[in-house]
């Protein structure tokens, strides 16, 4: 009767579960912690002190506000679609935890090392407009809609430079694995020879993010609270769990694809001491740092201008990018061994 | 354990195919053939086609999806009129089923008698030695590379025809140079000049 306990998928099944909360708690609390330190960095960059009372420097204010966001009433707009309305902060939020599963935080440390990982990431985060457009149809409200019309042209639109960005690390990786392509900077960090597509792949994730200067989705000046207008309590704190999410998904992203994911910078053996998942974490927090940053410091975009650089800008610029490379790296032979 | 997941996505898409086209709302329509597209791109991977399967999922639910999802919700659909025709289009829906699940089962037969005879069979005898990206790469841009471009340029005819049948060019209407404005400066739109009282500029 108990022969299902022993068998060997059932340990292996247990094993990957605590490998997943091991990374899903974690990974939580450092949004949490994220919302904090966006505070502090706006706080600063306004000459302000930010939020200093709750706990010592204001450490305790993010479970502060997931406590009063707890005990909010969840109101559904009446004529709302219910269910959808429902569903739609949940599939924000598990899009953005489930990109973790291929993510190597160091080497091996992975829930899932499959063979298509860079184009698992980008499915994942092409899907997390559907949490966005669900939201904006089911609220029944105005705002709510323009917000998600907005977001979906938006996300649409900047998918094409990032999956050009990542076409051109690929043809100088030879494989899609994340950790190949890790593996493929151990000589130069690939921030050097494509530098401009590291600033096609930044612009394009904040877009994508829905992050500031390119916020339109919740474009508080012009649609309230754009598609987020009628959620409340939970179903909101899952929304912005989802977004920070995105945006830590996003950095781990850059890291991986440019600045060489848990590779120290120089290969020398007083940096290779420190573990990898340091240089992860050291690397990706310096992304995110910057996101915060562009937020404190550019106003919006208009909605045709966000578009004109997405497809006028970007998208030239990044297929150009493609062409010179493959065609630098088939001159001079250069082109990964195992193709 | 591999059979378990099989049967869970293969009834989980067969059931939101069946639900595409029998519930009311059409938004919820899409979001069922979003959910059958997700589930065939579960069988996709465990038939080992992990490409074709991300494939999948990059172009049909995160963008062809999308903008079915949108062009719906803006339009403003009669829900009475759309159920009205169902008895009508009913015959000509259920023959291109039937020619579907012939050729269906035609492929299969076919295959049971091996596949030395089907153009591209390499491709076959590649999947079982390497990965199916690399497998699908070494193919599709050399052996089949006047088909691949061929199918490209029909996208983008298609792309141009429907910008040429609904562009159309409307007089006064104001643009922003970006180039222009951002290469302004201030010697080139500032005067500073003296006015003389009771002249004016």
């Amino acid at each position: 009767m108990f022969d299902i306990f022993y068998n060997e998928n059932f340990l292996a099944f247990i094993f990957i579960m605590l490998k997943i909360i091991g990374l899903v708690v974690p990974l939580l609390v450092i949004v949490a912690f994220l919302t904090y330190a966006e505070r502090k960095v706006i706080a600063s960059v306004q000459l302000r002190k930010g939020p200093n009372v709750v706990g010592p420097f204001g450490l305790l204010q993010p479970l502060a506000d997931g406590l009063k966001l707890f005990s909010k009433e969840t109101i559904f707009p009446t004529v709302s679609n219910k269910i959808v309305f429902l569903l739609a902060p949940m599939v924000a939020f598990s899009l953005s935890i489930a990109a973790w599963a291929v993510i190597p935080i160091a080497d091996g440390w992975v829930i899932s090392n499959i063979n298509v990982g860079i184009l698992y990431l980008f499915a994942i985060s092409s899907l997390s407009v559907y949490g966005i457009i669900m939201a904006g149809w089911a609220s029944n409200s105005k705002y709510a809609f323009m917000g998600a019309l907005r977001s979906a042209a938006q996300m649409v639109s900047y998918e094409v430079s990032i999956g050009l960005v990542i076409v051109t690390v690929l043809v100088c990786v030879g494989s899609l694995n994340l950790s190949d392509i890790v593996h493929a900077q151990k000589s130069v960090w690939y921030i050097f020879p494509l530098f401009p597509m590291f600033i096609v792949f930044f612009i394009s994730a904040l877009a994508e993010t829905n992050r500031a200067p390119f916020d339109l989705p919740e474009d508080e000046s012009s649609l309230v609270g754009g598609y987020f207008t009628e959620y409340s309590s939970m179903l909101f704190a899952m929304f912005f769990l989802g977004e920070y999410a995105a945006m830590i998904m996003m950095s781990g992203m850059a890291t991986i694809l440019f600045l060489g994911g848990w590779l120290p910078p120089f290969d020398i053996a007083i940096l290779n001491q420190i573990p990898g998942f340091i240089w992860f974490a050291g690397k990706t927090s310096l992304m995110l740092f910057t996101f915060l940053w562009v937020r404190a410091t550019f106003p919006r975009f208009r909605y045709d201008q966000l578009m004109r650089i997405g497809w006028k800008v970007f998208l030239p610029f990044s297929l150009l990018w493609v062409v010179l490379t493959s065609g630098f790296l088939i001159i001079f032979d250069l082109l990964p061994s195992s193709v | 354990m591999i059979s378990v997941f099989f049967y869970l996505f293969s009834f989980i898409a067969v059931f939101s195919a069946v639900m595409v086209i029998t519930v009311k709302n059409p938004v919820h329509s899409v979001f069922f053939l979003i959910l059958t597209f997700f589930n065939a791109t579960g069988l996709f991977v465990l038939m080992g086609a992990e490409f074709l399967a991300m494939l999948l999922l990059v172009v049909y639910v995160g963008a062809v999806a999308v903008l079915f999802l949108f062009v719906i919700m803006m339009l403003n659909i009669d829900f009475s009129s759309l159920r009205a025709g169902m008895i009508k289009n009913a015959p000509v829906g259920l023959l291109i089923g039937v020619i579907l699940l012939g050729e269906i089962i035609f492929s299969f037969i076919g295959m049971k008698y091996g596949i030395a005879g089907i153009p591209g069979n390499e491709l076959f005898v590649q999947l079982s030695e390497v990965e199916n990206t690399r497998a699908l790469g070494k193919v599709i841009y050399t052996d089949y590379i006047y088909l691949f471009q061929c199918a490209g340029l029909i996208l983008l005819v298609a792309m141009i025809g429907a910008i040429v049948l609904t562009h159309r060019r409307r007089e006064n209407v104001k643009k922003q140079d970006a180039v222009k404005q951002t290469l302004r400066s201030k010697s080139d739109s500032i005067e500073v000049s003296k006015v003389e009282i009771g002249k004016g500029v």
